[in-house]
């Protein structure tokens, strides 16, 4: 329904037709050139529940995420979080982007990348008191970080590097965590550190919603998926979701046999 | 030399270049960090003409008609770029190129008239400013930096100066948490809700107002190297953002106080009669920092070879 059209209910339902989901995508298009890396895309992610965003290369799942977030801009398309517009809801939701997206050999020390998760609360010239760099050592703790505060973040592997992105949005205590390809180019370790972490925010009911490669995983790692490429698949239960056809629809010839076997 | 002909001669240069430095080596930082260094070098090739029809249609070398010359004609610039990009389908990089060309091009061709119409501004006082002619003719001693009637002498340019440069402190301390993460993670930071578009402006902006003030009194040279060199030999003392902007600074001052020196008094040394240019002097001395940092800096790995991982 668009906003023009919500306006015009009388407001005892249009309060029930909000939706209240964590992040709500209605028509969302994006487009680098003429071709759309994403059309008409609507979803809503469930709250207290965690949503793999999958779909074969290309198909636009950081897009997606990129553009929901006001990291690009879409052609057309509105975003609500937990049923207000998303600028308001910033402080409720964190982000953590792909790995490769910066550079680090920035000078910077772990400690100070987790920092970062703390800006809404200090602002520009804001103090930062005990309390603060307690919180920030308790989330390294959390990924189990906490001996890597004071090293420089290009002396890290690319596991450690990964956490520390995930250490700086518990950093934030949101509500809402989009992960744009946590597991990408990550050891074994960290991968399971990385989901007990994601499943322990899902226990606390908190809503993680991930860009995720490896269809093998999804059952295990994840509560529902939402299958995608170019246009919205699927979304819901990961045993619904995943069915063959569904994943045809989404990666056509292109399945291997190892992910058919899911 | 005594204290009198020091503070004449030598005190006002000094400090000038050293704000100068201080100025350009600032903003300098984070443009080095955005990989983009080269806007440094771009914003004082561009606004060279700016500056000049500023200063024929004013009849002066003053602060408020030089910005606003120079602003229009970095305006221009994004124009000409952009429309040569699209009309002649060429990629932004060959575009820029010809545009920052083309504009200093023209920018000396201006001064040329400029000349013949009689005031004084050259090619070569762009190039190398005019760093050794800013002589403080009532500093009788240092007594004269108590003396009202004696400051009241003190050339323009300092004051001119030392304003950008505290504006340029101050805005740097004032954003300094929101610039670093917009310049680390910029998808994150707008994330954050940071206005990541206006902080990156403001950035070229400041870094623009530190070049044109010091450009008429250091030259072009100064500022393009005080843009990349001291921040990037910083880049190489150190791991954290503190660090390396107070290493920047402290190269950037090392840089002015030291090439000034030498070139006041390094031929005179060598058995030479005559002085060289400060300005060339400061900027080779920055370049010599950075050459040192490069062979001996605690934090050489990395940079070019990446750490595996």
């Amino acid at each position: 329904m668009t906003q023009e059209a919500m306006t015009m209910l009388p407001e005892p339902v249009r309060d029930r037709l909000v939706d209240e989901s964590p992040l709500a995508i209605r028509g969302l298009t994006v487009s680098y050139g003429e071709k759309p890396a994403v059309f008409s895309v609507d979803v809503s992610f469930r709250a207290g529940k965690m949503t793999a965003i999958v779909g074969p290369n290309g198909a636009g799942k950081s897009t997606l995420l990129k553009a929901a977030l006001g990291i690009l801009r879409p052609l057309s398309g509105q975003v609500t979080a937990f049923g207000h517009p998303l600028d308001e809801m910033r402080a409720r939701i964190a982000y953590v982007p792909q790995r490769a997206s910066v550079d680090w050999e920035f000078p910077a020390r772990v400690i100070d990348v987790v920092m970062m998760g703390l800006y809404r609360e200090l602002g520009l010239l804001g103090r930062i008191r005990p309390r603060h760099r307690a919180r920030a050592m308790d989330s390294l703790a959390r990924v189990g970080m906490e001996g890597f505060a004071t090293r420089q973040i290009g002396q890290l592997s690319g596991g450690q590097q990964q956490r520390v992105f995930l250490a700086r949005a518990l950093a934030q205590g949101a509500d809402l965590y989009l992960l744009d390809e946590p597991f990408a180019g990550v050891d074994a370790a960290t991968e399971r550190a990385i989901i007990a972490v994601l499943k322990g925010l899902r226990d606390e009911g908190r809503t993680v919603v991930a860009v995720h490669h490896d269809l093998a995983t999804v059952p295990a790692y994840f509560d529902r998926a939402f299958l995608l490429n170019v246009t919205a698949i699927a979304e819901g239960p990961v045993a619904e979701v995943m069915t063959e056809a569904n994943l045809r629809a989404a990666y056509g010839g292109r399945l291997g046999p190892a992910q058919q076997a899911v | 030399m005594t204290g009198a002909d020091f503070v004449m001669l030598s005190l006002v240069p000094l400090v000038i270049g050293t704000l100068a430095a201080i100025a350009c080596a600032l903003p300098g930082n984070f443009l080095l960090l955005r990989r983009q260094a080269l806007i440094g070098d771009a914003i004082s090739h561009v606004v060279l003409p700016g500056i000049v029809v500023a200063f024929l249609l004013s009849g002066r070398v003053a602060a408020v008609p030089m910005m606003l010359g120079a602003g229009a004609a970095a305006l221009v610039s994004v124009v000409l770029i952009e429309a040569i990009r699209r009309l002649g389908r060429i990629e932004p990089g060959a575009a820029m190129g010809v545009v920052f060309t083309a504009m200093f091009a023209g920018g000396v061709l201006l001064l040329e008239q400029s000349a013949a119409s009689g005031v004084h501004l050259d090619v070569q006082h762009a190039l190398y400013g005019n760093l050794e002619s800013l002589i403080w003719l009532d500093g009788y001693g240092w007594g004269a930096l108590v003396d009202g009637a004696a400051l009241r002498g003190l050339p323009p340019e300092l004051m001119r100066m030392a304003v950008v440069t505290l504006v340029v402190v101050l805005l740097t301390a004032l954003f300094w948490r929101a610039l670093v993460i917009a310049t680390f993670d910029e998808g994150f930071a707008r994330t954050l809700g940071l206005p990541v578009r206006a902080l990156s402006l403001g950035l070229v902006a400041v870094a623009a107002a530190a070049a044109v003030a010091a450009f008429d009194a250091v030259g072009s040279i100064i500022v393009i190297a005080m843009f990349i060199c001291p921040p990037a030999a910083a880049r190489l003392m150190t791991d954290r953002m503190g660090g390396q902007v107070a290493w920047s600074t402290g190269f950037a001052v090392l840089s002015a106080v030291a090439g000034y020196v030498l070139a006041g008094y390094g031929p005179i040394w060598l058995g030479q009669s005559s002085a060289v240019s400060a300005a060339g002097m400061i900027a080779t001395v920055s370049g010599v920092i950075l050459g040192l940092a490069a062979l001996f800096g605690p934090r050489r790995r990395g940079l070019g070879a990446k750490q595996g991982g």
